[in-house]
């Protein structure tokens, strides 16, 4: 059965339950957009226009599901945001083999599943913007983040050889890569090591939300179609 | 309409779709027969991913089964299934028969 195209824009947003992907989801609500959001567990909120998919971003059939019905129930998907993400803080000497396999598997796998699946769905109406997350690690080279700074590195070198791969679809790809900010993915992580991390950049404050939307905004205007993969570090890093 | 009938008619009706892409040079013929990969295509590289990622959705529309038809396998065997549309056909029932039967 070939699907209608609907005439809203259509965004996924990974790892919506809390954090900068709940932001986000309530952000690009509120512009108009319908979003599609993913988490492992249910996200616990409602809201128009919104749906919500409890998947793992790793497990390749429930993340082909999810496209399979998002591409038959809309017929459009416009942009995809990969937020989804987790960290562990150790010295490499104490890195547990499981621990780094995992935040491997969510970080890189995750992304690249989404990027490939969307970009299927994408390409069938030649426009497509794909904004995926790296972090300030990769620029500071932060001791006791060694697995996560390389998913996060991986996850930028997807970016750039993608915005290649899809240049001919229309679809852009690009990355943002944050510097703290207070979800709980920096939890764990002790204040100083915190504080030694902002003194490092030309701009000395942990990242707020709004600042995230400002960056995926531009990446997602119309008129950014010759923007593309570009990794916009916040804060100076 | 027996399954090996629908899929060949899926991949001829995707040849189809997938030339009112190409310029006139490209465009593929529309048979069981038609070569798809290798010397003898007209299909470039950046043609062959757009016919299977359409092939895939066609599949997936007609039987409501999600498939990989660039998997692991396709990419490994000696003979690549993408040679022709005949050869395509035979892996994609391969692949849903398998499916029906997980």
């Amino acid at each position: 059965m070939k699907s209608q195209m609907i005439d809203k824009p259509v965004m996924i947003i990974t790892g919506t339950r809390k954090g900068i992907g709940k932001y986000l989801a309530e952000y690009y609500i509120e512009k108009g957009f319908i979003v599609i959001g993913s988490s492992r567990g249910d996200n616990g909120f409602k809201m128009n226009n919104y749906n919500h998919y409890c998947l793992d971003v790793t497990d390749e059939i429930s993340v082909k599901n999810m496209f399979s019905e998002i591409r038959k129930k809309y017929g459009r998907l416009d942009i995809c945001i990969n937020n989804a993400g987790i960290a562990s803080m150790n010295h490499i000497l104490l890195t547990p083999f499981k621990s780094a396999y995992d935040i491997i598997n969510t970080n890189f796998i995750g992304t690249f599943l989404f990027c490939r699946e969307a970009g299927k769905i994408m390409k069938n109406n030649g426009y497509g913007r794909i904004v995926n997350f790296t972090s300030v690690g990769t620029k500071l080279k932060i001791e006791g983040e060694a697995i996560y700074t390389a998913s996060k590195a991986a996850v930028e070198n997807l970016t750039e050889v993608l915005s290649r791969e899809y240049s001919d679809f229309g679809i852009t790809v690009n990355a943002i890569g944050p510097t703290p900010i207070k979800t709980d993915l920096i939890r764990s992580v002790p204040k100083e090591k915190i504080e030694n991390i902002t003194k490092r950049l030309a701009i000395q404050r942990l990242t707020e939300n709004k600042d995230i939307s400002n960056v995926i905004d531009f990446f997602l205007k119309k008129e950014s179609n010759f923007i593309t993969g570009q990794i916009i570090h916040l804060g100076g890093a | 309409m027996g399954n090996r009938k629908k899929i060949e008619n899926i991949i001829v009706n995707t040849l189809q779709e997938l030339n009112k892409q190409l310029p006139q040079e490209q465009q593929l013929d529309q048979s069981t027969k038609t070569v798809i990969f290798g010397i003898d295509s007209k299909l470039d590289s950046l043609g062959l991913v757009n016919l299977l990622v359409l092939l895939e959705q066609n599949i997936e529309d007609e039987f409501d089964v999600s498939i990989t038809i660039a998997n692991e396998r396709a990419m490994s065997q000696k003979h690549s299934p993408f040679r022709t549309s005949e050869s395509l056909a035979d892996y994609i029932e391969m692949l849903l028969h398998e499916k029906s039967n997980d």
